[in-house]
């Protein structure tokens, strides 16, 4: 007959768990749930494919000089060889090159761009869902007006209201992309402040800016990430739309709205010009897409405990 | 100049509607309608009623998470809703809660240890990061939990479990007086045991006052030295918790004796008899007239809907809200 | 050929497939329901109950779930090897379910009477043409339904919306909408533990009377000792994922037998007052890697050698008694 003092011990024994463990079992388990979905999988791999090629860019291009201003007339308009694979453009540059270099340019774009807005966004959102009253009025009103701003549109205003530059199409559309941040957080906010761990906080004696940061923000992060992800596309589309226009990065840089643009005028004969650069951004944003898809699939079911 | 621990006098909370675009108030959700008691040092108050009742409501007052509409809540001595900064600071050392939801209470995406350390921190309990970590093992075995558990998250702990530390983070600021809202409720039979064990230990062991709310006339048995019972905002009966139960007086309170399903022969033979039609309860935004019992009351009659009773102490520290029931002893106010 | 039980579980297995392995959650499950008989299935958190009756309703989500073995016998019928097309026409007709939440078992966006619509047409999909209801022969259906479970203004009532009602009048409706097509099983999942003790009382009654007049059998999942003692005539208890011990309902309560059983009677506490136990040491098993032999073993103050080892079967003590516990079977056990 075991007494109770050996029973309750054994049972309750567990090896001396550190924090290192429970953080090392929840990355395996999100781990594992991800790598079960093809679509995050897919996803992932585009996208780290593109930020490799980018970074590596000097390394991995077979004519990295010919990224910015070079001329070799006499090669223009070469059709897709086994010399250049994606053929060259109306003044001799290789295109693959020169799609790699732009793929950094769309990247540099995006993180600047969300750098800039979402956290901008986020203690926006914050701050009007927790106080309320006429502070939430206040910001949730101002950004109903940015939101009501297509954001092309908007971008294209400020661009062509000063000289364009790649700087100021990046702070054209951090200009408006913070609402949609703002948007999602303050309703996130609003629908945490009343849980009861919120109402213990307050018991406790938590200041507001404690509770803010400790107990409603990170239930906000995984909501924040998906969005990130799939921002991350549709800025890159919309800053390659702006250039597109003329109103981005200025040549001689290679820039894939840009090329676009040149290209545009060729089709349909000298296709590849057009055609690889739509491509390129084409897959880059599905690889967002899917990601963000596929991460939003993991999330969820975390946040349901499982 | 009484030395009640906590004074509640003539309690009120409404909770004002407002539709349209405006946010017009049309009406009150009355939630808490004239509630008078009070609790001494090292004393379990039990606060029965079912939903509608303002027993949750009184309870988060306390705590301040909600303000009276009128009345007066003194505790040891000090009016709560007239405390000065500094005040507010000790109040909120002194007077802490425990909550039902054992799966709400809990931050899911903070580890035990923040959650725990966190009134460490914002009381200056601890003087650093060492001190902090031996409080919280001290804490966690306090609640009977292995202090392996510091770094888990409230997603991978029991129902059982995580009441367990929402009573640890109760007791991190070493308060005098626990408001327990329904504790146990979510939990199974055989982890309520021993959660309800758990708080007597620690009510004997540090001398606590407990406030238990509950819907859970045998728990509150157990618990509570005294016992009011609520319906739609006001206290109908209230009484020494033996007394209570083996002389239930008022209508409502045999019927929700009797209502509740029993195991053992013993209870069986004791409930009282019912006193109601059945019938629903009826919202705290439209109460009946008069006594909000008597539509489902079987006693009652015209002056029922006309006029509320009164509070009427027919036995010693027995009160009943009642017109049917008089044994005329003594009458207080 | 007519059967003694509506409802037979023969050693019943679940597995689920999750991220730490395989997990053995239902590992031998025995229950027998006789016509119009009211079985409780008694278990705390974490014992199983839900999976079973998951089973039986043919609900159980699989894959991840796994049946490696055992049989599930609905009037004779067998559930486990049914066609999905079949098994649609038993669900709802000749077993129905009450749910636990009437707050979350009706849809908030459409009315009452589109809902009951579709669970009285939905059995009318048996019958031919010629024998199936007209819409108003459906309405008049629903509304005695209504009056059954004594719902004043019935009429009213079907253009309602579930958040235009209490929470007990919920249930009444989920309680018409799981007895308006006759069914030979009602499976009530935790009936009234979402509502108010006054009301649940009521409730409770209703649902007795009604299955009495109908010779309805009922299965009663719950975790609530008290609503077992009340309105059962039998009982199972679950532990770990097997049946421990079943009972006549007074039997039980009055001498239980298995050590789970008797510590858990014995942590209820009684509003006569009095000292009650501190609950049962210990946690539930992991389900991945269960405890070898008898699943209690690591909790029994009583524990041999051999509950290590080998699992003990549901055996007879008396007339109707059966407990699965080495304490009172032989080494050599008999199947139930």
């Amino acid at each position: 007959m075991k007494n109770k003092q050996e029973v309750t011990s054994s049972v309750n024994q567990e090896l001396n768990i550190t924090q290192w463990m429970v953080f090392k079992d929840k990355v395996g388990r999100s781990w594992y749930r991800f790598r079960r979905n093809p679509i995050s999988i897919t996803g992932a791999s585009m996208v780290l494919l593109v930020i490799l090629l980018a970074m590596l860019a000097p390394y991995v291009t077979p004519y990295p000089h010919h990224a910015g201003a070079f001329t070799d007339l006499p090669n223009a308009f070469q059709s897709p060889s086994k010399t250049h694979w994606f053929g060259t453009d109306e003044i001799g540059r290789d295109l693959f090159t020169r799609v790699i270099f732009g793929y950094r340019i769309s990247l540099i774009l995006a993180v600047i761009v969300l750098g800039i807005s979402v956290p901008l966004g986020v203690i926006l959102g914050l701050t009007a869902g927790y106080f309320g009253g006429k502070i939430e009025t206040i910001i949730m009103r101002f950004t109903d007006i940015f939101l009501a701003l297509p954001p092309l549109v908007m971008a294209l205003a400020i661009c062509a209201a000063f000289t364009p530059t790649i700087e100021k199409a990046m702070l054209a559309i951090a200009s408006i992309w913070w609402t949609w941040h703002c948007r999602l957080v303050h309703g996130i906010t609003k629908s945490i402040k009343t849980e009861e761990f919120v109402q213990a906080s307050r018991v406790i004696g938590d200041s507001h800016f404690r509770i803010i940061f400790k107990d409603i923000l990170p239930n906000c992060i995984s909501a924040i990430i998906v969005k990130i992800t799939l921002d991350a596309g549709f800025v890159i589309l919309v800053g390659a739309g702006l250039s597109f226009l003329g109103l981005g990065a200025q040549p001689p840089k290679s820039d894939l709205g840009t090329m676009i643009s040149y290209g545009a005028q060729y089709l349909p004969m000298k296709w590849w010009t057009t055609i690889f650069p739509s491509f390129a951004i084409l897959f880059l944003i599905l690889g967002f897409n899917l990601l963000g898809d596929g991460l939003r699939d993991m999330l969820d079911v975390e946040s349901e405990g499982i | 100049m009484n030395n009640h621990l906590l004074s509640v006098d003539n309690l009120v909370k409404y909770f004002p509607i407002r539709v349209g675009f405006f946010q017009r108030p049309i009406g009150n959700v009355r939630s808490v309608d004239g509630v008078s008691f009070n609790v001494n040092k090292g004393e379990m108050f039990g606060l029965v009623g079912e939903s509608g009742s303002g027993k949750s409501t009184i309870g988060k007052i306390l705590v301040k998470i909600y303000n009276p509409t009128e009345g007066t809540v003194l505790f040891k001595g000090r009016d709560i809703t007239k405390l000065t900064k500094e005040d507010l600071g000790f109040f909120k050392k002194e007077v802490q809660i425990v909550f039902q939801d054992p799966k709400s209470s809990l931050n899911p995406r903070r580890s035990i240890k923040s959650t725990l350390e966190d009134p460490l921190i914002v009381h200056r309990i601890a003087k650093n990061e060492r001190d902090r970590e031996r409080i919280i093992r001290n804490l966690l075995q306090m609640v009977e939990l292995s202090p392996n558990y510091m770094y888990k998250y409230p997603s991978s702990l029991s129902g059982g479990q995580r009441q367990r530390v929402a009573i640890a983070r109760a007791l991190t600021v070493n308060p005098s007086f626990i408001i327990l809202d329904e504790p146990t409720s979510a939990l199974d039979v055989s982890v309520q045991a021993k959660i309800i064990h758990l708080l007597q230990g620690l009510q004997r062991e540090f001398n606590l006052s407990y406030l238990f709310i509950s819907h859970d006339l045998s728990l509150v048995r157990t618990m509570a030295r005294q016992t009011a019972v609520m319906y739609l905002g006001k206290i109908y009966e209230i009484a020494p918790t033996e007394r209570l139960f083996s002389m239930p007086l008022h209508p409502y309170t045999r019927t929700l004796i009797s209502s509740v399903p029993v195991v053992f022969k013993e209870e069986q033979q004791a409930k009282p008899t019912k006193q109601s039609w059945g019938g629903e309860i009826p919202s705290p935004v439209n109460p009946p007239s008069g006594c909000a019992f008597h539509p489902r009351c079987s006693l009652a009659d015209d002056i029922c809907s006309q006029q509320l009773p009164d509070l009427v102490e027919v036995m010693r520290d027995h009160f009943v809200r009642c017109h049917h029931v008089s044994f005329n002893m003594q009458s207080v106010k | 050929m007519k059967n003694k039980y509506i409802l037979e579980i023969r050693d019943l297995h679940v597995h689920f497939r999750v991220y730490e392995g395989i997990s053995r959650v239902i590992d031998g499950v025995f229950l027998y329901i006789k016509k119009g008989e009211r079985v409780g299935l008694v278990g705390e958190t974490g014992c199983g109950k839900t999976v079973t009756i998951k089973t039986v309703m043919g609900i159980l989500k699989i894959p991840p779930a796994i049946i490696p073995s055992g049989e599930v016998f609905l009037d004779g019928q067998d559930i486990l090897r049914m066609s999905q097309k079949k098994l649609l026409q038993i669900k709802g007709t000749e077993i129905s379910m009450i749910f636990q939440d009437p707050m979350n078992a009706l849809n908030p966006v459409f009315s009452i009477g589109e809902q009951f619509y579709d669970v009285i047409r939905f059995a009318q999909q048996r019958f031919s043409n010629d024998e199936k209801l007209s819409r108003k022969g459906i309405r008049n259906k629903m509304i005695s339904a209504l009056e059954e479970v004594r719902l004043p203004d019935p009429e009213r009532i079907i253009n309602n919306y579930s958040l235009e009602l209490s929470g007990g009048m919920r249930q009444r409706v989920l309680i018409a909408m799981a007895l308006v097509n006759n069914p030979k099983l009602l499976i009530a999942d935790e009936p009234g533990t979402a509502l108010d003790v006054t009301i649940q009382a009521q409730i409770l009654d209703l649902m007795n009377k009604l299955v009495k007049t109908k010779g309805i059998s009922v299965l009663l999942v719950t975790h609530n000792l008290g609503v077992i003692r009340e309105t059962t005539e039998r009982v199972y208890i679950m532990y770990g994922g097997q049946v421990v011990e079943t009972a006549p309902t007074n039997v039980f309560f009055e001498n239980p037998k298995h050590p789970y059983t008797q510590g858990l009677i014995s942590s209820v506490p009684r509003f006569t007052g009095g000292e009650f136990a501190k609950g049962i040491p210990g946690t539930i098993p992991d389900y991945i890697k269960a405890p070898s032999g008898c699943r209690f073993h690591p909790r029994c103050n009583y524990a041999m050698p051999i509950c290590s080892q080998k699992k003990p079967l549901l055996t007879m003590l008396e007339s109707g008694h059966y407990v699965a516990c080495y304490i009172y079977t032989g080494q050599e056990d008999q199947n139930e």
